[in-house]
């Protein structure tokens, strides 16, 4: 077993963690299904720019496809990495719903405040590094990757 | 990574001999301390860039690389279309042409040094800086697209810069073949309230003085005296360039596949130079190449305002502006035989030695210079590049100290406020928005840069010209 790879149990799902990598920041959700692991991933990416509370004041939907489910997670981090680029925005909460290679996702977030978030990064774009979507053998679920900061 | 694992050549050249799918050889050009400190990580993907179709002669990891993205960060590697080479946006990188611009202040250490403080304010408040900064551009669908094609000279059209900049641009501040019609309207959208802004994680705008000169001849055709004080900007192509870096990554996946490119991972994701996806892919990144000279003009350009409110006539004048993340099309020779190549430097420098055409004239006979970032508290150099770097790594050298430590292990090591506070007493004054992205920076976090410098420097990649000690600096 990758040492950096998590041991779970369902009562420890749903949550997320960060993984080291050397420039960059590693994001892992876990949780009972790929959506719910999808979600959390997206948890840990907000994470990695603030440690500060955010509110969940506006909603934005996204969708995005892709021919397998490691490349849909990579296009679900990147279109939320997408939407706070363009909106300025830091997301609270997500919602995901797959279905075969369709993904469509509620952002709830709120703008930038600089002052109270004081962002540490600027996500550029999740990576194919140490990308892994798959079931452990207890039927957990976890969605990795390495996002570029 | 262990020496045991590799041929050692001499003592800053080291190489993975071709096994397995790897066409040419990896050449590491580092000491022995450097080669420990690099993570395994680093041999393994240089192996699998010199697994991939067309590449020449070596895949080249110089002194200060360190796990990336497919490729290492500061590995080079050329490919010849003409041999089924390929081109990669992982290598080249998220950030497409992040590089470093020097300016001379034509100050020393003791004019700057009363009004340092106000300085460094100042420059806080007129350079946008880290997530959630605002830019007091914004561009339309045409300005866009005519930024994208003509680069910094765009930007000087429009009063962000001067006519004699461009000379001291790379490429003369416009890469030619740019398309804009390749980016995406979401790369676009990205950007359309982005210009002019630094950015985040290790960008910087940095007030440095000259602490050391080790080449008084190339330091005087560089027009820099010990003491003088200059400001290096850090930073690339901003949201657009991370785009058009998301958008063909996915691409590249399905091109290499139709290509029948084996992939021993899908990081390394990449297309024929001649085919459809590595067309669109080379317009594209030429285009963000141009979005990245354009933006650090603009930001040459506020800390010429800012300058000249404290020192009335002040021009900062330019050194070289020069990028670190890119793919160029460039002349090499490769057993005594003249070829195009397609050369990919992700966080490595063009290094050109003396008698490029290329070069601005008044560098010419000396070389280019080549900027090696520093890390807030160390040291930042400046060197010049070397006629054998040619012949050694297609005329390249490193970038900056390369990282030692994850964000995640700097976190737990330091908090922002106590970097700020010692490089306060060191004489440092750090601005930044964000405490823990200092934390997540910290000088420390980097590997020893004059190891780096000196390692290249024995190599025969480039050579040492003068050291810089900063003393402001502006992070996002």
């Amino acid at each position: 077993m990758d040492m950096n790879e998590p041991r779970a149990s369902a009562d420890s799902v749903p949550r997320w963690e960060h993984f080291p990598h050397g420039s960059d920041v590693g994001v892992r959700g876990l949780g009972l299904a790929p959506a719910t692991a999808f979600e959390q991933a997206a948890l840990a990416l907000t994470a990695a720019v603030t440690s500060a509370q955010v509110e969940a004041s506006e909603q934005v939907e996204v969708s995005c496809q892709a021919p397998d489910l490691e490349l849909l997670f990579v296009e679900w981090l990147n279109s939320v990495i997408y939407e706070m680029a363009v909106r300025r925005m830091l997301f609270a909460c997500f919602s995901v719903r797959i279905e075969g290679a369709r993904l469509e996702g509620t952002l709830c977030g709120e703008p930038v405040d600089v002052a109270r978030h004081a962002p540490a990064c600027e996500p550029k774009g999740a990576t194919y590094g140490s990308l892994k979507v798959a079931p452990d053998a207890g039927g957990i679920w976890s969605a990795a990757c390495v996002v570029d900061v | 990574m262990t020496p045991d694992r590799l041929t050692k050549v001499d003592e800053t050249t080291w190489r993975i001999e071709p096994s397995g799918p790897m066409r040419v050889p990896a050449i590491i050009y580092a000491d022995e301390t450097l080669i420990r400190d690099m993570d395994d990580k680093v041999g393994e993907q240089a192996a699998n860039v010199a697994s991939l179709p067309g590449i020449v002669q070596a895949c080249y990891v110089m002194p200060d690389a360190h796990w990336g993205y497919g490729f290492p960060i500061g590995g080079v590697a050329a490919f010849d279309p003409e041999q089924g080479g390929v081109v990669s946006a992982g290598g080249v990188g998220f950030d497409i042409s992040c590089g470093v611009r020097t300016m001379r202040t034509g100050f020393s250490v003791a004019d700057v040094l009363p009004v340092q403080r106000a300085l460094a304010d100042a420059l806080y408040r007129d350079i946008p800086a880290g997530v959630g900064s605002r830019s007091a551009i914004t561009l339309n669908s045409s300005e866009m697209d005519e930024m994208l094609a003509c680069g910094a000279g765009w930007a000087v059209a429009r009063g962000w810069g001067e006519p004699q900049d461009l000379e001291r641009i790379e490429d003369g501040g416009r890469i030619a073949d740019a398309e804009p019609d390749a980016v995406s309207d979401r790369a676009k959208h990205r950007q359309s309230r982005e210009m002019g802004t630094l950015g985040s994680g290790n960008h910087y705008l940095e007030a440095q003085v000259v602490a050391e000169i080790f080449d008084e001849a190339a330091a005087a055709a560089f027009g820099l005296r010990k003491s003088d004080v200059v400001v290096a900007i850090h930073c690339g192509s901003r949201g657009l360039g991370h785009q058009v870096a998301t958008d063909f990554a996915k691409d590249m996946v399905v091109a290499a596949q139709a290509s029948e490119i084996a992939l021993p991972d899908r990081e390394l994701a990449c297309a024929p130079i001649k085919s459809e996806v590595g067309r669109r892919y080379l317009g594209a990144m030429r285009a963000a190449m141009n979005c990245a000279l354009a933006n650090r003009e603009i930001l040459g350009h506020y800390a010429r305002g800012v300058f000249q409110h404290f020192f009335p006539g002040c021009e900062l004048s330019l050194l070289f502006d020069v990028s670190h993340n890119t793919c160029k099309v460039e002349s090499h020779v490769v057993d005594g035989k003249r070829r195009e190549l397609f050369v990919h430097r992700k966080g490595a420098t063009r290094a050109f030695g003396p008698g490029r055409d290329s070069l601005p004239p008044a560098l010419r006979p000396i070389g280019q210079p080549v900027f090696i970032g520093g890390s807030m508290g160390t040291a930042s150099y400046i060197l010049v590049g070397e006629k054998s770097a040619e012949a050694k790594a297609f005329a390249s050298a490193c970038h900056g100290a390369g990282r030692a430590l994850s964000r995640h292990a700097a976190l737990r090591q330091w908090s922002g406020r106590q970097i700020i506070d010692e490089l306060a007493a060191q004489g440092v004054m750090i601005r930044s928005p964000s405490s823990r992205g200092v934390a997540e920076e910290a000088p420390g976090a980097y590997k020893d840069v004059s190891a780096v410098v000196v390692a290249a420097e024995a190599a025969g990649l480039a050579r040492r010209v003068a050291r810089l000690k900063p003393l402001i600096c502006i992070k996002g």
